[in-house]
Formats: C-alpha cells, structure tokens, sequence
C-alpha cells in the first residue's frame, strides 16, 4: 500500500519524465500497428488510420494512465491554485483590499500571541522554570526592604528548609548607573547587581563563554570578577571573542571579566522590567552587607516532585527560626507569616494576566472583524461570478468541485494575507523588543517563534473557513441554474442575501464597538493616572547620579566622613545652583518611582507600639533643597547645614504618617511638627516638617508614609542630584556633567533623568496596554466603515433599477438619500445597541484594569456611540449620494 | 468493429496482461495487446490505449517490471516481465476467477431443469 502511494507520488513528482516515457511507449505501440497493417496490405494512409482506432484515441490513453499513476486528487488542486491565482490577479484591486485586511487582523493577532506567549504561556527562560519560586511576604506598602530578607534570615532559611534544592537571592538595592567604567581614558556609567554566588546554578543558566559565579567567588578576600550581559558585552567591548580573563577597571579597580552571559539571559527583563542590567557581581554574604539589614530577594529553586503547598508549608515552619540578625534574641521570629513561596512566573508576569487576556480577547476581535469584512467582500464577488459558476456547473462541473474552488480562492487569499501579516507582526515585534523603557518582563526577549508560526497557520486557516463558508455554502445550497436567469433585483435570492449581509454589518459593527468601549475606558483610565497628584512636581526637573569619594581614613567615629560629605554636597549644590536657569537645587539617595528602603517606624515616646505589623515609613536621606526640588510641599521647615552630626536629629515626615503619630500619641491640635519621636538615642528624633504625600512605589496604588532624614545625620546610599529649571533638560545636561566633573574628575557621564521618565516608567504597562487596545480599536472601526460602505454602496448597485423606478415615478433626490442613509443607520444603531450589552456584560472581565473610571462609565457608552453613528453616516452617505444621483432613465435601460 | 465484440469486465484486463506475460515472456505494450486479441479470436473489444493504464498499475504494485529494450525488428520499445510477486498474484487471481466462473456456470445452468423451480403463485387478478 506504501509502495504504492510512493509510486504514486513519485510519478506526481515526475511527471514531465513520466510522461516522455508514455510518449515514446505510445510511438513505439503506433509504428509495430502500422508496421502489421502495411504487411496485411494496406495503404500507408490506411495503416496508419487503422492503427489509431484501435489504439482507441491518444489522448484518452495519455489521460487514462495519468489517472493510474498518479494523484488527481493534487493534480485537481493544482488546477484550481492556478485557476485561483489567475482570477486574483486579474480582479487587482479585490486582491490587494482583502489581502490588507487580512494581513492586519493575523499580524495583529500573531504579534499579541507572541507577547501572549512570552509572558503568559511559555515557561520563563530557566531549566525547569516550573521548580523556581520568588520567596516573599505578602505585598505590603513598605517597599523592597518589607520584601527582602537580612543575610543571617537567609542562612536560617537556606539550611533549614528541605523542600528546597537550593536558594539563592540578590541584593535588592543597586541603583542605576552604580558601576563607573574606565575606558580608554572616559568614565562610563553602567549597572550591576549583587547576586548570591549560587546565583546561576540555581536558575540553570550557563555562560555563553567563560564561566558564571562560583561559591568562592562571594567569599572574604576573593579577587574581584565580573559576568558580562550579552548586550553590553557587545555595545561596550566591540563583542570581543578574547574578553574572558581580561581585566577591566570598574570603580577604579582592576576587575577580571570571568565570562559572559548568553542573549537569551536578561536579568532586567525577568527581575527588574524596563531597565537595563549590564553586568552581574558577586554578593559577599560575609562581608559588610552582613549587618545591612534586609538587603536580599530570596529565590529559590524546589526538589523534585515538592508541590508548591508543601513548599509553603516547609517555609512557614522555618520563618519563626529565622532571624533579622543572630545576635539580636529579640529580633528572631519577626519574619512569621513573611516567608511564603508563589511560582517565580506568578511573580515575573501574574499581575499582567488580565491585561493580556483583554488585549487577546481585542485581537480576536480585529481578526473577527476582518473575517466579516472579507466574508462580505467575498459574497459580493461570488453573486457577481454567479453565472459564472452556473456556466460552469451546465458544462459538467459538480458543486463540490465548485465549492472547492471557492475554499480554495479564501484559503489563497488568507495564506497571502499571512504572510503579509507575518511581516507586519515581525516589525511590531521588533519595535516592541526595543522599547527598553516599558516596564514588561521579557519584552525584550519577543520574537516570532515556533509556536507563533504554528498559531499564524491555525489562525490563516480558521480565517479562511470562516470567511469562505457563506459563499460556499451559498453556492452549494443556492440552485445554480435559476442564477441564469435571475437578474439580482428583488428576486427571493437577492432578498436573502440582503439579510445576510444586514447581519454581516451589525456583528460588525457591535465588535467595534465593544473594542471602542474597551478602549475609551482604558483611555480615561489613563488620563485620570496622569491626573494624579504624584506629591512631588515631575515636569521641569531632571535628576543626575552623582557620585563622590566621603572616605576619610582613620575615622571612627564617622564624624569627619559625614563633615566630608556635607562640604561636598555644599560644593556641589551651591556650583550647579550658580548655573544660568537653574531654579533649586537637592539631593536624595532615593527618588519616588525608583529604588525604595525602610527602616523601621518612629514612633512617639512613651506610647505602646499598636499591635500587628506596620508597614514602615520608605527612607529618604537628603540635603536640604531636596524637597524645593521635587516641588513637594513642607509644612514646618526644610532640612539645613545646620543640622550636623552632633546637632539635634531631625526628620521631616509625610503626611499620612504625620496622622497616624498624631493619633497614636494624642499630640495637641494633632500636630507633628515640633515633636519629638523615638528612634534609639537619648535626645529622640525630632520633626520639623510635614510634608505632602508622595506616589513612591507607583503612581496609581495608595501612597504609603515616607521619612526624610538629613544626610549630614544619615549616611546616604549615593546621591542623586535633583535640578530644578525651566530650561529643558538637553540643554542643562552638559553644564551640570561638566560641573560635577569639575568637582570630581571621577564623575562619569551618567545620564540626565528628566523627573518625568520616572513616572512614564511606572506608567509605562498602563500607557502600553491602552495604546494597544486603542489602536485595535482605530483598526476595528476603520474595517467596520470599510464594511458598512462596502455593503452599502453594493446594495445601491443591486438596487440601481428600483430606485430609477421610484424616481421615475416621483421619488426626489433627497428622499432616495435619505432612505438609504436611514437604513444605514438603522443597521448601525442595532450594532451598537448589540455591542453596549455585550460590554456591558464583559465590564467585569475590564474593571480590574480601569483607575477611577466605571466600567459602565456613561461618558464613554455615548461618546462610542456617536463616534459609531458619525462613522456610519459617513460610509452611508456616499453611497446614497451616488444612488440619488440614478439617472431614471438610464437605470431602467440597463440589464 | 463489429457491435458483437464483448466488453471486458472491470478488472479482467489486468488478468489477462499477467496471464500473457506469464505464458509469452517479456513482451511490448503493442505485443501483449495483440495477442490478447489474438487468444481471443478478435473477440473482445480492447481498446489498445487501455492496455497501458493497466500495465502502470501492475507495475506500481510490483507485479511486473519495465525495461526499455530492442524488438525483433530493430525498434526501441518498452518490455514488460513478471516478477515473481506477480506470479503468486497471477495463480491467486486466476484460481478466484476459475471459482467464479464455475459458480457462474452453476447458477447460469440452474434455468435449464425446470423441475427445480418452485410453483409460481398465480396471481388472482
């Protein structure tokens, strides 16, 4: 049976050789028969005549043996493929209309799979990602420092759980630009994070060259190494094939670069979305950070067949072991309830699953739009090509060779369209990869993949049934030959049609509306975030990583350090205060929207702390001017140069932090200001200013307390120096660079922040997933309007006689117009009557994402509506325009 | 040609070109076609070109093979020989059609002795 359908395929295959083979045989059979018919006597005429009625025709036996040996069943598609590929391009402009719609609706859809996939489907980038987990407590308001673990807490945890191959973590605290790259004579700015030297085993990550940390590497006394990112191992070292075991100078040391990473490793697309990591150190567990406090992200990394609930379970029985520091009794047992592993991915992209179910449930859409549009296009085209097929159906050809050539026409159609489409979601894809600022994980890992392609087919195909299925059936149910005769108008047929079409229109219709009302709500969603008082003014402010050497050898009591600081500071403020256009002037270790810490709550003296956890006011350590330089407002007085080491300590604290001291410890007029909290030390803490509430972890959660200390009092973990100035930021840039680099020749060329990019970073996912949906909407509606005109506008045509007859009879311009358009709109008023309740029903699946907007917002509904109307009116009147232009007398000649 | 000739009957074509290569040795199309007609005393109606049809089939099927060779008379032709997988297939075909041609024969002569036929009913109209 095998054999024979290879010998099958082969003879399809070759069928050029097959065929001279049958030639030569069919020469050779001819000339033995005229050979015998000469001997029997017969004229050469004859004989010849003779021997080709037996033969019984040559074509028939050519045809005969094709059908033997090969396969018709290809052959007939064959046929029909280039039967197909004639007819479109002969109808040109069909082609190009369909194959665009089509391309439009699959690249979308294939581009949103891919991030789909990416983000929600795939397994992340590890060796059996499903084993890792992201060891947390549950979201609190008191930032990183309430989600990290101190290095005494991770020992405990490490070698007291037994659910675990292995964990690891990474130092949660690394500002940006932290490393200063010496090269060829420049200091450049780059970024790298501290991991735990089993780092890398446990992800399952191996080197693209050289080797990855190593236990030793973490340890007191190891020389210093670095592990290369992949893209800065090619932007900053030229892709150097020889880079492994050279060294570098990193901080003003020598590093040696020990290996780097492969492309398919980006620490900020898993861990830190929309930042770039360009290098990873080790974390020395054993050195300094020892007593930092909670300084670590646990990870971790389950045996074999540990379901997640057992894994749960194991770390709430070790948190009660673990201590913040091991020579503090006291602080053993304060990370109860805090130690709780959810899957790393949940971690990574869980928050994003409903935004990605609604942009898919939107691309879906699109593509069903598109279905529709070019099911109509295609039903138009066949009713004109009617006689056609009737004619070919008389000369023999069965129906479902007729429907079979129309399935063929939409699969053609919807293959051409998908690879168009393919090339669309490419470029989308590409761009997407690049936006290096939109904080999604593993955007920059998006690519069109295996599964993409598989998907693209899916989809192509489903498309093609779908939009091919009412022609087809139309012409397998319709009664070919009454097409003959049938002139279109009026007949039962055409009145069939019309309905269908009608139905076409309205679904049409009330899916753009549904995606228009996602959209619409999305949009205020995102309007009211950017309306939102953040406690600082972004606009007009730009802030810059400075960096400066506070060490003073020999100082123990770190008096002189923080002197040294405070002159520095001085120095550099008061310089890039002297700067023409500069209007304030601070600095802050921390700024909103960025890196966070906490550092416990001070609370008021003699009052009994309340029970349960508190969610620490987040730590900011300033220079006075800081807060005049956000633009957030202080009620009391600012920090000043006055309040040195041995002055009286003081902070000013926010708001709703204010209040809740206020109500704990009944202060007179609930004022804060003046009082004095207690943080340890004999002369307390005092506040001497209530500031504004500040967005410091995103720009739409509730804002949590902040406390700002003075960094003459405090040491600061770097200073980011905030500038003030109306001037934009490009042209501020170099004068500030050049005036920290006069005060430091170390200082390198960091990048100039404007305080703006900080907030479109937080709302870079909101921003990204409303333009989505907005431009699925554009997309949605544009096909609607080609929809409507194109049904509309085919109706006047079908109608051209009638309405000659009516205005034959009297019917005015206006009436004909005005009939058209009212049906138009009649179609398009249901369609949205359609879509409103369908949105209404989906509001639940669409509220979660929304941000003060209702998802049964009325502004919205109406604005959608009208939006839809105009649009209708629009793609109607055209067409009416052209029918109430019929020439009576013309229309009834015709046909 | 005569409207007497018979019409062979689907799938006895093949027979007939495994039964000729078996019984004559390699041979051309044109070849294995007349001497079809010939054992048949120019009974059967072939159409010639059919005959080719039927040897592409039992070619895929490996019953026979092909090889381009030199007739009698000095032309280049394509001969046909039985394979060994066809002879089995021959004897098997030919033993199936000898069983139903005796049961032919058998119901076809059933006719002639009309003592075995039950009493038709009579039919009261």
């Amino acid at each position: 049976m095998t054999r024979r359908l290879l010998a099958r395929v082969w003879a399809f295959f070759f069928r050029k050789r097959r065929d001279a083979d049958l030639e030569a045989e069919l020469a050779a059979h001819l000339d033995f028969a005229i050979e015998e018919n000469l001997e029997r006597g017969l004229s050469p005429k004859e004989a010849r005549r003779e021997a080709l009625v037996r033969i019984g025709g040559l074509q028939q036996a050519r045809e005969k043996h094709r059908e033997t040996r090969g396969l018709m069943k290809i052959d007939i598609v064959m046929y029909d493929l280039r039967y197909t590929l004639r007819t479109l391009r002969r109808d040109l402009g069909f082609t190009i209309a369909a194959v665009l719609i089509l391309a439009l609706g699959i690249g979308a859809n294939v581009a949103v799979f891919s991030v789909v996939n990416t983000l929600l489907l795939r397994p992340l980038p590890f060796t059996n990602a499903h084993e890792l987990v992201w060891i947390a407590p549950p979201p609190t308001k008191c930032g990183l420092s309430c989600a990290t673990y101190s290095t005494d807490a991770y020992d405990e945890f490490r070698t007291g759980s037994r659910s675990f191959q292995d964990v690891t973590g990474y130092f949660a605290f690394s500002s940006p630009d932290n490393l200063s790259l010496t090269q060829n004579g420049e200091i450049l700015p780059a970024t790298s994070i501290d991991v735990i030297a089993n780092f890398f085993q446990v992800l399952g990550v191996q080197p693209a060259m050289g080797r990855l940390l190593r236990p030793e590497d973490g340890l007191n006394g190891a020389s210093p190494v670095i592990v290369l990112s992949d893209a800065w191992w090619r932007r900053q070292f030229n892709a150097d094939p020889n880079i492994v075991g050279k060294t570098v100078e990193i901080n003003h040391t020598q590093v040696t670069v020990i290996g780097v990473l492969p492309a398919s490793f980006d620490f900020g697309a898993v861990f830190a979305p929309g930042t770039k990591v360009d290098a990873i150190t080790a974390l020395n567990l054993y050195g300094p950070p020892r007593d930092w406090g909670n300084i670590i992200t646990m990870i971790g990394r389950t045996k074999p067949g540990v379901t997640l609930p057992q894994a749960q379970q194991d770390a709430a029985a070790v948190a009660p072991r673990m201590c913040w520091n091991n020579k503090r009794p006291d602080t053993c047992g304060s990370y109860k309830d805090g130690v709780v592993p959810v899957p790393l991915k949940d971690y990574v992209s869980g928050r994003l699953r409903r935004s990605l179910i609604v942009l898919w449930s939107a691309v879906g859409m699109i593509l069903l739009i598109a279905c529709v549009n070019l099911s109509n296009l295609l039903l138009a085209r066949s009713t004109a090509r009617s006689k056609e097929f009737a004619m070919r159906a008389a000369l023999g050809a069965s129906r479902a060779r007729i429907v079979g050539q129309l399935l063929t026409e939409s699969l053609v159609l919807s293959i051409i369209g998908a690879v168009a489409g393919l090339g669309l979601a490419w470029m989308l894809l590409y761009w997407l990869a690049h936006q290096g600022s939109v904080a999604l994980p593993l955007l920059s890992t998006l690519h069109i993949d295996g599964a993409a392609l598989a998907w693209t087919v899916l989809i192509a195909v489903v498309a093609a049934v779908l939009f091919g299925l009412a022609p087809g059936l139309r012409v397998a149910m319709g009664n070919l030959h009454e097409s003959l005769k049938d002139t279109g108008a009026g007949s039962g047929q055409g009145r069939k049609n019309e309905l269908f079409r009608s139905v076409l229109v309205i679904t049409e219709v009330a899916l753009a509306s549904v995606l228009l009302v996602s959209a619409g709500l999305l949009l205020r969603s995102f309007v009211r975030v950017l309306d939102v008082d953040l406690g600082f003014e972004s606009t007009h402010a730009a802030a810059i990583n400075a960096i400066y050497d506070d060490s003073v050898p020999g100082d123990k009591t770190g008096d002189l350090t923080e002197q040294k600081r405070a002159v520095i500071f001085q120095q550099i403020i008061a310089r890039v205060e002297s700067l023409p256009g500069v209007q304030a002037v601070g600095i802050s270790d921390y700024l909103p929207l960025g890196q966070n810490r906490s550092w416990g709550t001070p609370l008021p003296k003699g009052v009994t702390p309340p029970k349960g956890n508190i969610a620490g006011p987040l730590v900011y350590v300033v220079s006075p001017g800081f807060m005049r330089a956000m633009g957030t407002r202080v009620r009391g007085r600012d920090i000043s140069w006055d309040d040195g080491p041995h002055s009286q300590q003081v902070a000013i604290i926010s708001q709703s932090y204010a209040h809740f001291l206020a109500g704990l410890a009944k202060w007179p007029n609930g004022d804060a200001v003046g009082q004095t909290l207690n943080n340890g030390t004999p002369g307390g803490l005092q506040v001497i200013g209530v500031a504004d509430d500040v967005h410091e972890e995103s720009t739409e959660g509730d804002t949590g307390w902040q406390i700002y200390y003075p960094a003459t009092q405090n040491s600061p973990n770097g200073a980011q120096l905030v500038i003030r100035s109306t001037l934009p930021p490009a042209t501020l840039a170099n004068s500030v660079l050049m005036a920290l680099r006069s005060l430091n020749p170390k200082q390198p060329a960091s990048e100039f922040r404007p305080l703006q990019t900080f907030v479109d970073h937080a709302n870079s996912p909101r921003r990204f997933f409303m333009l989505m949906v907005a431009s699925f909407a554009g997309l949605g509606l544009l096909l609607a309007a080609i929809g409507i005109y194109g049904v509309i506008s085919y109706t006047v045509t079908r109608q051209t006689q009638e309405i000659g007859i009516r205005m034959a009879l009297g019917a005015t311009m206006g009436r004909v117009q005005r009939q058209v358009l009212s049906g138009t709109l009649r179609l398009a008023t249901i369609g949205i009557a359609l879509g409103a309740a369908v949105s209404l029903a989906a509001a639940r699946l669409i509220s979660s994402l929304l941000f003060a907007t209702s998802p049964w917002d009325g502004v919205t509904y109406i604005a959608v509506a009208l939006a839809l109307l105009a649009v209708a009116f629009v793609a109607g009147y055209l067409p009416a325009r052209r029918a109430s232009r019929i020439d009576p007398m013309v229309a009834l000649r015709a046909n | 040609m005569s409207p007497s000739k018979l019409d062979l009957l689907q799938g006895t074509l093949d027979l007939m070109v495994l039964k000729t290569l078996s019984a004559m040795g390699p041979l051309h199309g044109y070849g294995i076609a007349r001497r079809i007609e010939q054992v048949s005393g120019d009974e059967v109606l072939l159409n010639q070109g059919t005959i080719y049809a039927s040897l592409v089939r039992l070619e895929q099927r490996g019953w026979i093979a092909s090889n381009w060779g030199v007739s009698g008379n000095n032309r280049k032709a394509k001969f046909y020989a039985i394979t060994v997988a066809g002879r089995r297939q021959l004897e098997e075909d030919a033993l199936h059609w000898r069983r139903l041609t005796d049961v032919m024969d058998r119901v076809l002569d059933l006719n002639n002795e009309p003592g075995d036929l039950p009493e038709a009913e009579g039919d009261p109209a």
